[in-house]
Formats: structure tokens, C-alpha cells, sequence
């Protein structure tokens, strides 16, 4: 039963998705189990994402599908959810610069990739980013941008990473429509990552998980 | 245009061949025969292009997009505020550097007029951006609800102006209070009776008073770009389009609107495509008659790569799209458009037209694999990195594009230009993309 909804999940059949959930809710079954196939039917969708089986409509499909499913079993939980994270990311679109679809399909990677993404959202002043990152010491940065003008925008904000004294405690991965490997030798990040998996892979390697 | 035979008798090569003598021959004085003996070889040179031919050179667009505010002091600020400052900025850029062709400062919009109707889909430098930003950006929101496909669907032009202009320009609120035009307009006078509403008055006049400033700003930009033409340097920039697709994703619901809608109202996300299709092909029309060149630039966002499978694309994205290209070329247009991001996924899908009929301007691409797919079909444009034009050396720019002449231009079917344009930085690495082609892009 559990492995249906998963399936189910991964394969965006979403009324039966949500007949589904109502049944085993009624059942009286314990509402973390539902969310936890849940996950892992979004984690199915995102190998699915990785391996061009699936693309942007899947994801946006399925996220709002996952939302469905979690006004569902709210009513239900009596305690918060508590699930473990692999690591933080503070990750947002820079100065200037207002384009966020690459940067949501990042942040969904890294979150079916069992990443706690802190999202900034767009036109992110170089400030905030270095603010959040105190706030929640997390070890790796994420620097989207759409535009030329994102190219100094990026570089300003790993100055200000370097100018608050953190620059040896974190990783910075840039990534976005005009950008490449010039852009990460020019803004002086640590790499440049071609697409949400390339931005997994990198985040997963700085924190040594598999 | 040709007397002899009526234009919708025509096939599109011959009428393609009126609107290239045309292009042509501009109805201009030029400064000098110099002039004009430059302008027609740049044309040619275009043309050949166009046409899979070995011109004398390969042709180029120099990716400049907002520089010249940038080169003259400026920014996209002053130059969308002050447009003496706009004036100068673009002439002086046509004094300074060489090109095939000269890219007018049509796409820098007056920032009072988006103002006066303020204008609800974009953030530009000084409203929204900071000001010492380079572009406008578009504001994505789900202006119209799924629920509103049926009013497109029925009666489009009623939608932009009773639904879509109320939203998107502030200016225009009142217009949502405005009755439909019915069969009894013949008789007009409940429908006038509106027209007494002080709401709705505000919202024409504040359009009149656009109107004027719009003209204020034109004029600057014809000026312009007949002095260009003077100068001997044609326009490319003949008129524009895009994808219903696009149209629709963009502007009306939202990049997370259109991707539920194909799965949720699949049918009618296609009807209303398609309903956009004639409207768009007459849109272009109109301006290409206007500017008196053929080529129409077709932005294009939501079809690339990473954005959808070659299944969506061909089942949401192409048909329609498909069905303008061939509108506009069967008009003896020449369709360019501008594939933002990675469009290698959709060589083999896209190779499917009339043989040497459009441009294909790329950005992000394995050029070799563009030739080798659409060599024989469509002349290719990119697409110098613009991150190498924007923090590159000349020396870099210049070996940039000498492998994609090697690589490009054999044959002929080959512009040289970047792979987006650039708003700032060294003006040489411009230079640079000329010297190029006038070194590496020579025919023999």
C-alpha cells in the first residue's frame, strides 16, 4: 500500500494520489508515514528530473501536487515534523536580477535531494545573503542570476562574503542562463554548475555525502 | 511592389525576392555613393546568407544591445529618461564603430510613458531595478486565471482590451468597466453612454497623453535609424514576433500556470494558441511593411531545452510556433529567431521547413552539430559567449570567433554574433568580433 503511493506519486496520477491519501488517513494511519511516502515519491520524480525522463512541468506539476497532499494530512499531525537534513544551503538569485525559474528548480533538486534549502528569493542585496549565512551557519552558498548584470552582482556578493570574514568556511556555487565557467573565475566562486543536478552533486560533494 | 502578377498569387520565394529589392533600396538619400555602394554590399551580404550562398564575407551583428548609452556616459536610465542623451548615445555609436548592421534604439522604451500608463509587467533601472542596472525584467504572475481561457478563446481582442490591458497597464483599470461591443453598435448610443463614466475617461485620456510622449520618443528613433541608413548601414531589425507558447506563458499565466495547464486543460491552452496565430503573423507583417525589412526577430523563452521534453515540445510548443514561421515566410518574410538557452535538443525537430527560409540565432549550442543539422536548411547566427564579450580580452573575443567561422561558415548560412548582446564593458571586444570576420570570414 505504501509503495503505491509512492509510485503513484512518482507517476503524477493525481487523483488517484490524493483518493489515496484520503483512504489511508481515514484508515486512521499515521499521517508522517503518508508524508514520508511522499518524499520519497518526490524523490522519485526528481531521479526521474535527472535522468530527462522528466522536465520542468513535471516539477511544477508534482510540487503542486505534493501541496495538495500536505494540506491533506496537516489536520492530522499532532507533532511538527522533524525529518533529517544532509545540510543547509542558502541559495537566491543575486543584486539586480528578478529571474527565479532556474533558481526554483534548483532549490526542488536539493530539497528531494534531502538538502534545508533557506531560499532569498530574487534581487538579493549581497547583505542578505551574508546575513543568512551567519544566521544559519550554513556551509554552502548558491548564486543564481539570469542577466549580464548578475556577472557583478555575483562577484559584489563574494566579496562581501570575503569582506564579513567567511569566505574560508564556504562554498559558493554559481549557475544560471548566461553564465560559465569565466563568469565562476570572474566572480571568484568555487564552481560553476551547469544545471540543478551538477548543483546536487556539488552541494553533496562539499558536505561529503554520497 | 510587382505589378505584373497579384501578391497572393506569388509563391513565397518570388515574394521574398520583392521585399530583398526593397530592402535594398531604401527610400533614402545617402550621404555619399560610398554610402550606398557599402549599404548594398551589406544587404547582399545578408541575403547571400540567408539563402545558404557564399557571400564575399561572413556577415555580422555586433551583439551590442544597450553599450552605446553605456559608451556615451549613460545608462539605460538616462538614456530611457532623456532621449537627446538616447540621440547622441546611438549616433555616436554610428560613428565609432564598423558594422554590417546597425541595431536602432527601438528596444529602449521611454520610461515617462511606461509610467503614464504605469505599466504593470515589467521592472525597469530606477523603478524596480536598481538604477545602474542594464535591462528590464519581466514581472511573472498569473495575470489571467485558467478559468479565462475561454474569453481569449472567444473574442481576443476583447480580452486584451476588457481583461488583459486593465491589468497590465494601471492606466487602464477603468477598462474592465467597459460593456462588449455588441451587434448593435450601429446604433451606438448605450455603448457611448460609458464614455460619460469619469473613470473611464481618466484611463483615455491618460493613453492620449502616452500617446504624445510615445511620438516625442519615436521620433527620436526614426531619426535615428534614418541616419543610419544615410550612413549606408541597413537595419535587421525589420520586425518582431514570438511563439504562442511564449505569448501566452510570459504575459498571460505564469511559467507555473502554462505547465499545469498542460496537464490540466491541455485542449485549451491549445485553442488558444492557435487562435493567437493569425493575430501574430499580421502583427509582424504590419511591421516588416512598415520598416521595409524582411527579417523578424523572434524571441524565444519557454521551448529550450532544459524547460520541456522534445514530446512537449512537439506536442505544445512547435505546432503553433511552426504555424507562424511558415505564416511570416510565406509572406516572403525571414523568420530569425533568437533560441534562448541550450535549443541542441530541438535541431532535428526544428530542421523541418522550407530549405534556406529563416535564421536560426543561437544561444547557448554545439555550433558544429547546428551545422551539421540545419546546414542545409537555415543560415545559423551566434553565438560569441557574452560572457566573453562582457569580461573576455579582445584576444579572447577574437579566437572565439575565429573557431566559429571555422567552424560555421563553410558553405555560407553563417551571421557571426553573440550569443546575447552586451550592455557594458570593453568596447574593443566589439571591435574585435569585426576584425574577425574581416580576417578569419573571407570567401574565396
Amino acid at each position: 500500500m505504501s509503495g503505491d503511493l509512492v509510485n503513484l506519486l512518482a507517476d503524477l496520477k493525481d487523483k488517484e494520489v490524493l483518493e489515496l491519501v484520503k483512504q489511508r488517513l481515514g484508515a486512521g494511519e499515521d499521517p508522517l508515514k503518508i508524508l514520508e511516502d511522499s518524499r520519497k515519491g518526490m524523490e522519485v520524480v526528481g531521479k526521474r528530473f535527472a535522468d530527462d525522463e522528466y522536465f520542468l512541468p513535471e516539477l511544477v506539476f508534482s510540487g503542486d501536487l505534493l501541496k495538495q497532499v500536505t494540506e491533506l494530512v496537516k489536520p492530522h499531525l499532532k507533532q511538527a515534523v522533524e525529518t533529517k537534513k544532509l545540510g543547509k544551503v542558502v541559495i537566491g538569485t543575486v543584486a539586480g536580477d528578478i529571474h527565479d525559474i532556474g533558481l526554483n528548480i534548483v532549490i526542488f533538486m536539493l530539497d528531494v535531494n534531502g538538502f534545508e534549502v533557506y531560499n532569498l528569493g530574487v534581487d538579493v542585496p549581497a547583505d542578505a545573503f551574508v546575513n543568512k549565512v551567519k544566521e544559519t551557519a550554513a556551509p554552502i552558498l548558491g548564486l543564481s542570476g539570469f542577466l549580464t548584470p548578475a556577472f557583478d552582482a555575483m562577484k559584489e556578493t563574494v566579496e562581501a562574503v570575503e569582506a564579513a570574514g567567511m569566505r574560508d568556511k564556504i562554498k559558493i556555487m554559481i549557475g544560471g542562463g548566461q553564465l560559465d565557467e569565466d563568469i565562476r573565475k570572474y566572480a571568484k566562486a568555487d564552481a560553476y554548475g551547469k544545471n540543478a543536478m551538477a548543483a546536487v552533486a556539488l552541494a553533496k560533494g562539499w558536505i561529503g555525502a554520497k | 511592389m510587382n505589378t505584373e502578377k497579384k501578391w497572393a498569387d506569388l509563391s513565397w520565394e518570388e515574394k521574398r525576392e520583392e521585399r530583398f529589392k526593397r530592402w535594398l533600396a531604401p527610400n533614402v538619400t545617402f550621404s555619399s555613393p560610398e554610402a550606398e555602394k557599402l549599404y548594398k554590399e551589406r544587404v547582399t551580404r545578408f541575403i547571400k546568407a540567408i539563402k545558404l550562398e557564399e557571400p564575399d564575407r561572413v556577415p555580422v551583428i555586433l551583439p551590442a544591445g544597450n553599450i552605446p548609452a553605456y559608451l556615451a556616459g549613460g545608462n539605460l536610465k538616462t538614456a530611457m529618461y532623456d532621449y537627446d542623451m538616447l540621440r547622441r548615445a546611438w549616433l555616436k555609436f554610428l560613428d565609432e564603430f564598423e558594422m554590417d548592421t546597425f541595431i536602432g534604439p527601438g528596444l529602449v522604451f521611454p520610461g515617462k510613458v511606461l509610467e503614464i500608463i504605469d505599466f504593470k509587467l515589467e521592472k525597469w533601472p530606477g523603478h524596480g531595478l536598481a538604477d545602474h542596472i542594464e535591462s528590464y525584467q519581466f514581472i511573472e504572475n498569473e495575470y489571467v486565471k485558467a478559468e479565462e481561457y475561454d474569453k481569449l478563446i472567444k473574442d481576443p481582442s476583447d480580452f486584451w482590451l476588457r481583461t488583459f490591458m486593465p491589468r497590465a497597464m494601471g492606466a487602464c483599470k477603468a477598462f474592465e468597466k467597459l460593456p462588449q461591443l455588441t451587434a448593435f453598435i450601429g446604433l451606438p448610443v448605450f455603448y457611448l453612454a460609458y464614455f460619460a463614466d469619469p473613470e473611464i475617461q481618466a484611463a483615455y485620456k491618460k493613453l492620449m497623453e502616452a500617446g504624445v510622449e510615445t511620438m516625442k520618443w519615436m521620433q527620436v528613433v526614426n531619426d535615428v535609424s534614418q541616419k543610419s541608413l544615410e550612413a549606408g548601414l541597413p537595419s535587421f531589425w525589420g520586425s518582431m514576433s514570438g511563439a504562442p507558447f511564449d505569448m501566452i506563458g510570459d504575459m498571460l499565466r505564469g511559467t507555473r500556470g502554462i505547465m499545469m495547464d498542460m496537464f490540466q486543460r491541455p485542449d485549451k491552452l491549445q485553442e488558444a494558441m492557435e487562435r493567437l496565430v493569425p493575430i501574430a503573423i499580421d502583427e509582424a507583417v504590419a511591421g516588416a511593411n512598415t520598416s521595409g525589412c524582411p527579417i523578424v526577430v523572434m524571441p524565444l523563452h519557454k521551448g529550450t531545452g532544459g524547460f520541456m521534453s522534445n514530446k512537449q515540445y512537439e506536442e505544445f510548443y512547435w505546432p503553433t510556433f511552426k504555424d507562424i514561421l511558415l505564416g511570416l515566410i510565406n509572406e516572403g518574410l525571414v523568420p530569425m529567431p533568437f533560441a534562448e538557452g541550450n535549443y541542441e535538443p530541438r535541431l532535428e525537430i526544428i530542421r523541418d521547413m522550407p530549405r534556406s527560409s529563416m535564421i536560426w540565432w543561437f544561444e547557448h549550442m554545439d555550433m558544429a552539430r547546428a551545422k551539421e543539422v540545419l546546414g542545409d536548411t537555415a543560415c545559423i547566427a551566434g553565438n560569441v559567449p557574452v560572457t566573453a564579450l562582457c569580461t573576455g580580452t579582445p584576444h579572447d573575443v577574437k579566437e572565439r570567433c575565429r573557431r566559429l567561422i571555422e567552424i560555421c561558415a563553410p558553405g555560407g548560412g553563417y551571421i557571426l554574433t553573440g550569443g546575447a548582446t552586451m550592455d557594458r564593458g570593453n568596447p574593443d571586444n566589439l571591435r574585435a568580433v569585426m576584425e574577425a570576420a574581416k580576417e578569419f570570414g573571407v570567401y574565396k
